[in-house]
């Protein structure tokens, strides 16, 4: 576990207006791990995610991503980092076509055509039903192909660590299992993950270290199958 | 026969001019939804910088321009007018992106007042007559007449329009625009940087007016610095016409406001023209607010 911390966070406040939803964030993530971020409804797991990729301005403490200071900077120079955000909901662009969707999740590589080439073969070996629509527009995906399609165009931009808000929400358990899968092999690709889930067991199953959060403070953190067997915290925090 | 033949032709003309407007249009209100009142004195100072332009290579009219000089101005004059759109949008609308949307029509409104009376402080009240002669010659079948420059005209503007049409659709700032106009902070995640796509997208819109306006100079002979209001009102028509938001919309509606405009005009008489126009704007707006090629709003561009 003596990795290099790719993202550390220390004390982070941030809100909108009068409310506060993140009140001291510390969290940090290591080279090539998946780290679950959990907690229930409302308690500022998104909002992390947004004060990472540079959505949300914070109002007191540090985010660094590979020892330099991120905090302030536009989403756009965050992303051209490596730091890549697929956000709650899956925001596809639904009046783009499928592979249109894809070469701008590339934009920041656009002029190495040759990896954006070699990434669409890729998004499609790893999500074949992609391929069959690849002129199709997104928004007559079915949930999960959108959804396949929201971490694909993610994963288009060559990312150091991917933040997936909620990738299961909405989809039916037999797809939650194939996404869940899937972002078990991007991570064996040398991907490191930062997963918000809902379904908290699904999650710690594939991460190596857990936060669960709750009201806007990190109160507890753990290997991801100490958390799994603490059948008191999962049952509590995490509405499993 | 021959008179329609004739409206055909001189309503394609009228409608190149307003298609090329009316895309700074939709292409504006696509990306940041702000309908650009300002919109049409882009075209008018276009007309008026390449006016200058012309005057300094052609002595005031004296000496011929040349096909060459004539590109050359028309060119510069795009590029010009086309920073000049991007400076307004830094200046007067990014500041006010997260304002009501009340606060920045009315600054479009404002902008549009600076243009036409700085326009006028610089270049007068009066007419003035564009220092080049264009040819009057070209063909004539039956009584109606085509002529080499409506050739010309029609040319460039299907070239522009082709040209904007394959960078929007192919080009991967093209499909960074498109992308903004349907999310903007999805965008901003895949590392484009939105203001600078917004940037552009005013640049264009408004190198294809000045284009408009220096061509429309050419044609009619004499410009002003209220020239602009009008067609910028007929240009919003013919966008809303199309669909707004919508690029090929624009390009159609355009060319059908100037063919119905003109068939109005050969029925009704010259001083119904604009009443035939704003009559279309009315019932698209009653009938069919989305426009011919109007499209559910989330697949604008
Ligand atoms: N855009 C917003 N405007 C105002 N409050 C918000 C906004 N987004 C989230 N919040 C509030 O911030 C808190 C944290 O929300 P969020 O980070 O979305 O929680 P989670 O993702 O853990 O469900 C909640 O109280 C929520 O109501
Ligand atoms: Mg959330």
């Amino acid at each position: 576990m003596d990795a290099q911390v790719l993202l550390n966070i220390s004390n982070l406040h941030a809100g909108y207006g009068k409310i506060r939803a993140l009140k001291g964030i510390n969290l940090q993530v290591r080279q090539g791990e998946i780290v679950a971020l959990l907690g229930s409804n409302g308690a500022g797991k998104s909002t992390t995610l947004k004060a990472i990729s540079g959505l949300l301005l914070p109002e007191e403490g540090s985010i660094e991503w590979e020892g330099a200071s991120i905090r302030g900077l536009a989403p756009h120079r965050i992303a051209e980092r490596g730091v890549i955000h697929v956000p709650e909901g899956r925001r596809i662009f639904s009046g783009l076509t499928v592979l249109e969707n894809l070469e701008l999740g590339a934009f920041t590589i656009r002029k190495e055509k040759r990896l954006v080439k070699e990434g669409i073969e890729q998004a499609f070996a790893l999500f074949p039903r992609l391929k069959e629509r690849a002129k199709q527009l997104a928004g007559t995906l079915s949930g999960g192909e959108q959804q396949m399609l929201a971490i694909s165009r993610g994963l288009m931009a060559r990312p150091r660590l991917l933040m997936l808000d909620e990738p299961s929400m909405g989809l039916a358990p037999i797809v939650v299992q194939e996404i869940m899968a899937i972002i078990a092999e991007i991570n064996r690709q040398g991907v490191t993950i930062l997963l918000i889930e809902q379904n908290a067991k699904a999650a710690l199953r594939l991460a190596h270290r857990g936060y669960v959060m709750e009201t806007g403070r990190i109160i507890m953190e753990d290997e991801a199958d100490v958390l799994y067997r603490d059948e008191k915290i999962v049952k509590a925090y995490l509405g499993a | 026969m021959n008179t329609l033949v004739q409206t055909l032709i001189d309503g394609l003309v009228i409608g190149a001019f307003y298609s090329l407007i009316a895309l700074g249009y939709t292409m504006v209100f696509g990306i940041i939804k702000l309908l650009n009142f300002a919109h049409g004195d882009l075209y008018m100072l276009g007309a008026f910088i390449g006016y200058s332009l012309l005057s300094l290579v052609t002595g005031n009219g004296e000496g011929a321009a040349g096909l060459l000089g004539i590109a050359v101005v028309l060119l510069l004059t795009m590029t010009v007018v086309g920073v000049i759109g991007m400076g307004i949008e830094r200046i007067a609308y990014r500041p006010l992106l997260l304002a009501p949307r009340l606060s920045i029509l009315i600054t479009a409104i404002g902008v549009s007042l600076i243009l036409e009376n700085g326009s006028m402080a610089i270049w007068g009240a009066q007419y003035q007559v564009y220092p080049l002669q264009l040819p009057q010659t070209g063909w004539s079948f039956g009584g109606a007449q085509l002529t080499y420059t409506q050739v010309a005209i029609i040319a460039i503007s299907v070239l522009l329009m082709a040209g904007l049409q394959l960078f929007v659709r192919h080009s991967i700032y093209g499909k960074a625009m498109r992308a903004i106009a349907l999310d903007q902070t999805a965008s901003s995640l895949m590392g484009i940087d939105v203001h600078r796509v917004i940037a552009l997208t005013f640049f264009i819109g408004a190198a294809l007016a000045a284009g408009a306006g220096v061509m429309a100079g050419a044609y009619y002979g004499t410009i002003n610095f209220m020239m602009g209001f009008i067609i910028g009102l007929k240009a919003f028509t013919a966008a809303v016409l199309g669909g707004i938001g919508n690029l090929p919309g624009a390009m159609v509606g355009g060319l059908l406001l100037g063919l119905i405009e003109t068939a109005g005009t050969l029925v009704l008489g010259g001083s119904w023209k604009d009443v035939v126009a704003f009559s279309i704007l009315i019932v698209i707006l009653v009938c069919k607010p989305t426009g011919i090629l109007g499209e559910k709003v989330t697949e604008r561009m």
